[in-house]
Formats: C-alpha cells, structure tokens, sequence
C-alpha cells in the first residue's frame, strides 16, 4: 500500500528569531521499513518527526505521506496514517483513566462505541496492559505510561509509526519490554533515538542527522562500524557492538 | 513530605474512595448530581434565622457517606480545613445584630449569633455533600453527568482538564520546591524574590507542557471536542433514589420537623 511510505524531500525548518535547525533534510522510507534517527541533542532529530504529521509546517521543502503531501488541508487524513508517540508520555496522557485516554482519539476519528471498545481492548491487549484500562494515567509507573502511550497510538490503526525516545527513562527491563513490543509491529516506523542499542535491535536502517542535515544514511550495522562518523556526530558505539569491558571478549560479527 | 506533596495525596485518596464499589457507587452519576442539586437549592433556601429545620438535611449527607463507605472522620478532617471560610463569612453577625431573639435559661440570644449558627450548619451541610458527592462518584463521573444534563461542553471539559492537571501541576512544583530546599541552607534562598521566580518559572514550565499537551491531542484528532464513551444508563434504581430523596427534602423543607417532633412528644407525654 502506497500510503505507508514517508518522503522528506529539501526539507528546512528554522524556529521563529533562531537559526535552521532543519537544512536541507531529504529521504525516502518505504512500506515496513523500520528507520531509526540518531544524532546529538539539539540536531533536529524532534523537529524532524514533528514535521511527519503535520505538527510544524515546513518552511521550505517538502514531506508526502504516501502520495499525499502533507498541507493543512491534509492534515486530518494525515494524521489518521501517521501515529506519533510523544517523547514524555505525561504529555499524551491526559484523560482520567487508561480506556478513556486509549479511546480518545479512535472518537475523534468519528467511531461507533461498540468499535472503539474492541479497539481499546485490542490496543492495551497488544502492549500487555489490558488490567490498567480503569487506572488513572498519573498513578502509573514509568514504563506502564510508556506503554500505554503506545497503546493510544496503536488505538487509531495507523499505518505508519513515528516515536521519539521510546526508551528514555525506562527501567532495563522496562526498556526490553518497549523493544520486544517494537519488534512485534508491522507497521512502517521512524524512531529518533539516542539508544543506539535499540536502534540495533530494531531498526534495519539509521538515518544520521547533525546540525540539521543527514549526513549518513544507510544500513544500521554499516553505520554503527564506522568510528569516525559516530564521534562527528556525538554517538557513542552501541553496547553489544563494544568489546566486553570485564572480558574484554569480542562481540560476536553482525551480518 | 511538603504540604504540597499531602495535598495531591489528599486529593488522590478522594479518587480512590470514589473508585470503591457499593450500592451508592453504582448509581447512575446523573441521578446523583440531581439529588445534590436539590439538596443545596433546599438547604441554602432557608431563612436567616432557621436553624432548626435545617437539621434533619444532615440525613443525607451522612446516610450515603455510610452507604458509601466513605469514612467520616476524613470527611471531618476536610470540613475542618475549609471551614474557616465559613467562619469568616459569619463571625461579625453576633456584633453586628444585637437584638435578642430567643430568651433560653435566662440568657437573651440575639439575632447575630443565630445567623453565625446558621451559616455555619449551612457550610457543612453543603461542603459535606458536595465531598460525599465527589467521594461516591468521582470528579470525571460529575463532570460527565453535568454534560449528559445538558451542561455546556466546554464547560465540563474545562472542569476535567482543570483536574487533571492539578496533578502535573502539582508533580511540578513539588519537584521545585525540592529542589529549592535542598540547596537552601538554613532559610537563605527561601526569599519572596526566590518564591517570586519560582512562580513565574512554574507558569512558564506550566505552559510549555500544555502546548505539548495540545499538539500530542491534536496528533490524535482533536477538534476542540472532548468525546467520552458514554456508558451511563439510568435505571429504576436511579430513578427511586433521586425521587425517594427529593420527598424527603420536600418534607423537611415544608414541615419544621425537629419542632413537629418536639410538639407531637410533648403532647404525647401531657
């Protein structure tokens, strides 16, 4: 299906009275790819997933949605494709209980009851928390937010999923869970992350960004080899790709 | 813990009895709020100088708070904490209206004190149900029932949303105010021009977070509408309760019933 692939084509984006902090950013996803975006703190990487449904308008340049470009007058139609996890899930979660927030936007989308409840239970089900549905969202821990955060996403059947810092603040196991759960979806995904371990783990393809631009693109196991490019753009190499610090034993190769 | 940190967990408890599940719980929230409605128009509605009829409304009130299961000291505590308002509203009747009113055991008891008196039973017949309404049906169930009643929607979704972030708000201040006390060293740093800015950084943080808030609802659709999944259904039961309760306002508004009592025992021994 045509509508599940992303093209940013010469995008640029610069906050009011600041500098660009999108120049010139173009690539293609197509259907079932799963990208991760990785860069330091400050390169772009939040302003670019919020140009993916329509949250900030480009300044130049642009970004389709399937064969649809995203304009204000495509927005809703947009949004409906594109399912966007915020990076603190407090600031998705602001219905009283866990099914009501779950629920929220499958309403907006205009649903009969007797749907939105399948689709509630169906959501909390596929992240394995169908026994928060009556909970207030701010009694939750950390990773329960995280999750159910996702649920709400998932809620409106998107075909393409963008999430920023899905692992932040997570507990380790917490953290495995959210990659096993990413792992389990389909659906075409963009992940900004500094965890580069779950890029790793769940992303076939990693975009690098730095001060506004791309400047690698390309499988994630090529680019997490390549010294050189992961200090000029502040990373670190992933944990399971490092020697064992005890050890010193050598990780086994990556395809 | 700081007071702000007591408080959201005050507030939390409430939410946490209004989750309980009993007979009161179970009721239609619309039959409830209605209920109260007219046991406020009722009890406010009354003279300056009534004490006595008003004192078989506190019926209701404690009734469902034991039904409920709602325990009443706490209900106490939090009357307790507001009733200074009350008191301030009242305390100058007793200087201000000096005329005797009734004559009891010698003393002359003039009008101001009968006001203050009334005022105050007035406060915590109207606090306490407004608490056990709260307790029984939770602040979303009332903010749904308003709305379902025909409350204007920007209306309820104000009241929800004002709930709602009493908790971040309050998540954020708690994280300041410890913040500041830990680095301010016996009192320094506890200044109102601290205090100041901390106010001012709290709104700015404040209103970050709702811009973010308002761009994660957008991302799910909102069009300035707050859909909720309707799951209320009005039953007999409902129906029962809010008529059965609304003639025994009725009475105790019409009849002076601790008065009628007092005669028809004085009559009885006679």
């Amino acid at each position: 299906m045509s509508h599940h692939s992303i093209e940013v084509s010469e995008l640029g984006f610069a906050y009011p009275d600041g500098p660009a902090v999108l120049d010139g950013v173009s690539f293609r996803i197509t259907h079932g790819e799963s990208v991760a975006v990785v860069g330091a703190n400050g390169a772009g990487k939040s302003t670019l997933l919020m140009h993916l449904n329509g949250v900030l308008t480009p300044l130049s340049g642009t970004v389709r949605i399937g064969d649809v470009p995203v304009t204000r007058t495509t927005l809703p139609d947009i949004r409906k494709t594109v399912g966007m996890v915020f990076q603190d899930p407090d600031d998705q979660l602001f219905m009283p209980t866990v099914s009501e927030d779950v629920a929220f936007g499958p309403l907006n989308l205009g649903l009969p009851p007797e749907d939105v409840q399948a689709r509630v239970r169906d959501a909390l089900t596929q992240v394995g928390h169908l026994d928060l549905a009556d909970r207030p969202p701010y009694r939750l821990s950390g990773g329960e937010k995280r999750a159910v955060a996702i649920a709400t996403v998932l809620a409106m059947y998107p075909s393409i999923l963008v999430m920023d810092e899905p692992s932040s603040s997570l507990d380790p196991r917490a953290r495995r869970r959210v990659i096993e759960l990413l792992r389990s979806f389909s659906h075409t995904k963009i992940i900004a992350t500094h965890d580069l371990d779950l890029a790793l783990d769940v992303c076939g393809r990693t975009i690098v960004l730095s001060s506004g631009t791309v400047i690698a693109d390309g499988r994630t196991v090529d680019i997490f080899r390549d010294d050189v490019l992961l200090e000029r753009s502040g990373l670190e190499q992933p944990m399971s790709m490092q020697s064992c610090p005890a050890c010193g034993a050598v990780p086994a190769t990556l395809p | 813990m700081s007071k702000i940190e007591s408080g959201l967990y005050q507030l939390g408890r409430l939410d946490r009895l209004a989750a309980q599940d009993t007979p009161i719980h179970r009721l239609d929230p619309r039959a409830k709020v209605v209920t109260t409605l007219v046991f406020l128009v009722c009890v406010v509605s009354f003279g300056k100088y009534q004490v006595l009829p008003m004192l078989p409304f506190a019926l209701f009130p404690i009734v469902l708070a034991g039904e409920g299961n709602l325990p009443l000291g706490y209900l106490a505590r939090k009357l307790v904490v507001v009733a200074p308002f009350a008191v301030v509203v009242g305390v100058f009747n007793p200087f201000l209206d000096r005329a005797v009113m009734v004559q009891m055991f010698g003393f002359g008891l003039s009008g101001g004190w009968v006001s203050f008196a009334s005022i105050l039973i007035r406060f915590t017949l109207t606090t306490s149900a407004a608490l056990v309404l709260i307790g029984t049906t939770s602040f979303n169930g009332v903010c749904m029932a308003l709305e379902r009643l025909g409350a204007p929607d920007v209306f309820a979704t104000q009241l929800l949303f004002l709930y709602r972030y009493i908790f971040v708000l309050g998540e954020e201040a708690v994280s300041m105010t410890r913040a500041r006390s830990l680095r301010s060293f016996g009192g320094r740093g506890m200044s109102l021009r601290v205090y100041a800015l901390m106010m001012g950084h709290l709104l700015l943080r404040t209103y970050d977070r709702a811009h973010r808030v308002y761009l994660a609802m957008l991302s799910r659709g909102f069009d300035g509408q707050i859909r909720v999944m309707r799951r209320l259904n009005l039953g007999v039961r409902d129906v029962v309760f809010t008529l059965g309760w609304c003639a025994v306002f009725a009475v105790f508004r019409v009849y002076n019933v601790p008065l009628v009592l007092g005669q028809t025992i004085t009559r009885a021994i006679s």
